[in-house]
């Protein structure tokens, strides 16, 4: 059951902090700042934050670091992280070549 | 109650939603958007392969598609702060037979007669365009100013900038009615609250049927399952958008390196499990046959890796293009659906016509070929 959500609720400015530069995404490189940036733009649900930055879309599929980057998130949002949907996990779990891949015929 | 009046209520918050919000803000409009899904843009806005072209395109829909080119998406990255990947480098639909060659002359001969740059090329002249394509490729149609963008980005940047401006988001936010006051369409209803605004602009997709059969609007549309797969990142080959005459599959390669590539099985109008109806699921045939169509063209691309795949439900009209504007019937409402797999390339356009008809009373393009009262019984 979806909860609604005001997108316009305040949530304070965005103050730099120390380590904005730490790379969190290792696959895409997105660092921290960047993703507490995006919060501010307006993505509040991992989904979006993927979609903007390309966070967990790299080789390991958000493997090694979407627990990261929702405790970013979360943490930007000041509420719990387990009321953040994780995004969607997309087939195939490995990468697999093109020609392996056609070989799937029914 | 009054924090849930605005000038406009807009219903769908997807790139069509985002973009008219944006262009109505821009000109003075307050402007509420109400998203069902707890995603901004969690439709076909970011499940498409990002094509921003003219060739191949209705001629009912076409001027938008030109004017949003000419006028809208050189400027768009700048305009919205975010850089949306735009690139106007020219689409090859691509052929390897006779066949192939006369569906592709058809697509040209009426694209020229609306006045767009596109013209037939052999296989010389696509070898210099493209170099890395199948040598069995002997003819495709050039078009030089169609393109490609990165949908999820835009969309998401629409929906940044409007924010920015004052438009009001709500997600998690479901339309079930609208209802007319004194003859003029003024509430929209959700689970839980009550919008109220002078117009009210449905854009929800295959959803807005639904939605505005409850002020006795009903939109010939139906739903089809269309899937996209990208590959890991590769050395920079090219950055035409491509297709081909029998539509195996659309695709370009991205600015990060990755190919994106979209297309269908054929069996999609009666596979039986195409998962519920906000979460398309994919096909276990799709990808593959995406696949075999990549290669008859790319063979360069068999060791691509293929890092993830999805899938999105494109709304198709009963003649396969929008239904866009002001509806006789109901005053107050604006629709904008049934985009039949064409919305992401003309949302700029759409977005801001849509504003300008909502506030000058007229478009600057013509789509009088795209309303609501064309739909008739063919005796």
């Amino acid at each position: 059951m979806s909860e609604v959500i005001d997108r316009s609720i305040d949530i304070g400015e965005f103050i730099p902090q120390p380590d904005d530069d730490m790379i969190i995404c290792r696959c895409e490189e997105i660092t921290k700042g960047e993703i507490r940036r995006a919060v501010h733009d307006g993505m509040w649900t991992m989904t979006e934050i993927r979609r903007y930055l390309r966070t967990g879309m790299g080789l390991c599929q958000g493997q090694t670091c979407s627990r990261l980057v929702k405790g970013i998130v979360a943490r930007e949002l000041a509420i719990n992280p387990n009321e953040l949907e994780p995004a969607t996990a997309r087939s195939p779990m490995r990468p697999t070549e093109m020609k392996v891949l056609g070989k799937e015929v029914s | 109650m009054s924090t849930n009046k605005a000038d406009v209520i807009v219903v769908g918050g997807g790139i069509i939603g985002c973009a008219t919000s944006y262009y109505l803000r821009k000109r003075g409009k307050s402007v509420i958007v109400l998203e069902a899904s707890d995603n901004i843009g969690n439709g076909g806005s970011s499940r498409n392969g990002g094509g921003v072209r003219q060739s191949g395109r209705d001629p009912r829909e076409l001027p938008l598609a030109m004017y949003g080119i000419k006028e809208l998406w050189p400027e768009l990255s700048k305009e919205l702060g975010v850089d949306c990947e735009y690139h106007k480098d020219g689409n090859l639909r691509l052929g390897k037979n006779e066949k192939h060659k006369e569906i592709l002359q058809g697509l040209t001969d009426r694209a020229v007669a609306c006045g767009l740059d596109v013209r037939m090329i052999d296989a010389d002249e696509i070898k210099e365009i493209n170099p890395y394509l199948s040598d069995e490729v002997t003819c495709a149609s050039w078009c030089p100013t169609d393109g490609h963008a990165n949908p999820m980005v835009t969309t998401l940047a629409f929906y940044k900038k409007a924010r920015e401006i004052g438009v009001r988001f709500f997600t998690g936010e479901k339309v079930t009615k609208l209802r007319k006051i004194k003859g003029k369409l003024r509430e929209v209803y959700t689970e839980e609250n009550v919008y109220e605004g002078d117009y009210v602009v449905v854009a929800a997709g295959y959803e807005s049927r639904e939605i505005l059969g409850t002020v006795g609007v009903d939109v010939p549309m139906h739903q089809e399952l269309c899937e996209c797969l990208v590959t890991e990142a590769e050395p920079h080959m090219f950055d035409q958008m491509l297709g081909t005459a029998e539509a195996d599959f659309y695709g370009h390669q991205s600015d990060h390196g990755s190919f994106v590539f979209g297309g269908m099985s054929g069996l999609e109008l009666n596979n039986k499990d195409t998962g519920p109806k906000n979460s398309p699921s994919n096909a276990s045939i799709t990808s593959p046959c995406i696949c075999r169509g990549i290669m008859k063209y790319f063979p360069a691309l068999e060791n691509a890796k293929i890092v993830r795949t999805w899938a999105g439900y494109l709304d198709i009209c009963q003649d396969g293009v929008p239904v866009l504007g002001f509806v006789d019937e109901v005053p107050g409402l604006v629709v904008a659906c049934a985009f039949s797999g064409h919305g992401f390339g003309i949302a700029p356009a759409v977005g801001e016509q849509l504003a300008k008809l909502i506030i000058d009373g007229v478009t600057s393009v013509d789509i009088s070929g795209l309303r609501y009262g064309r739909f008739k019984a063919k005796i």
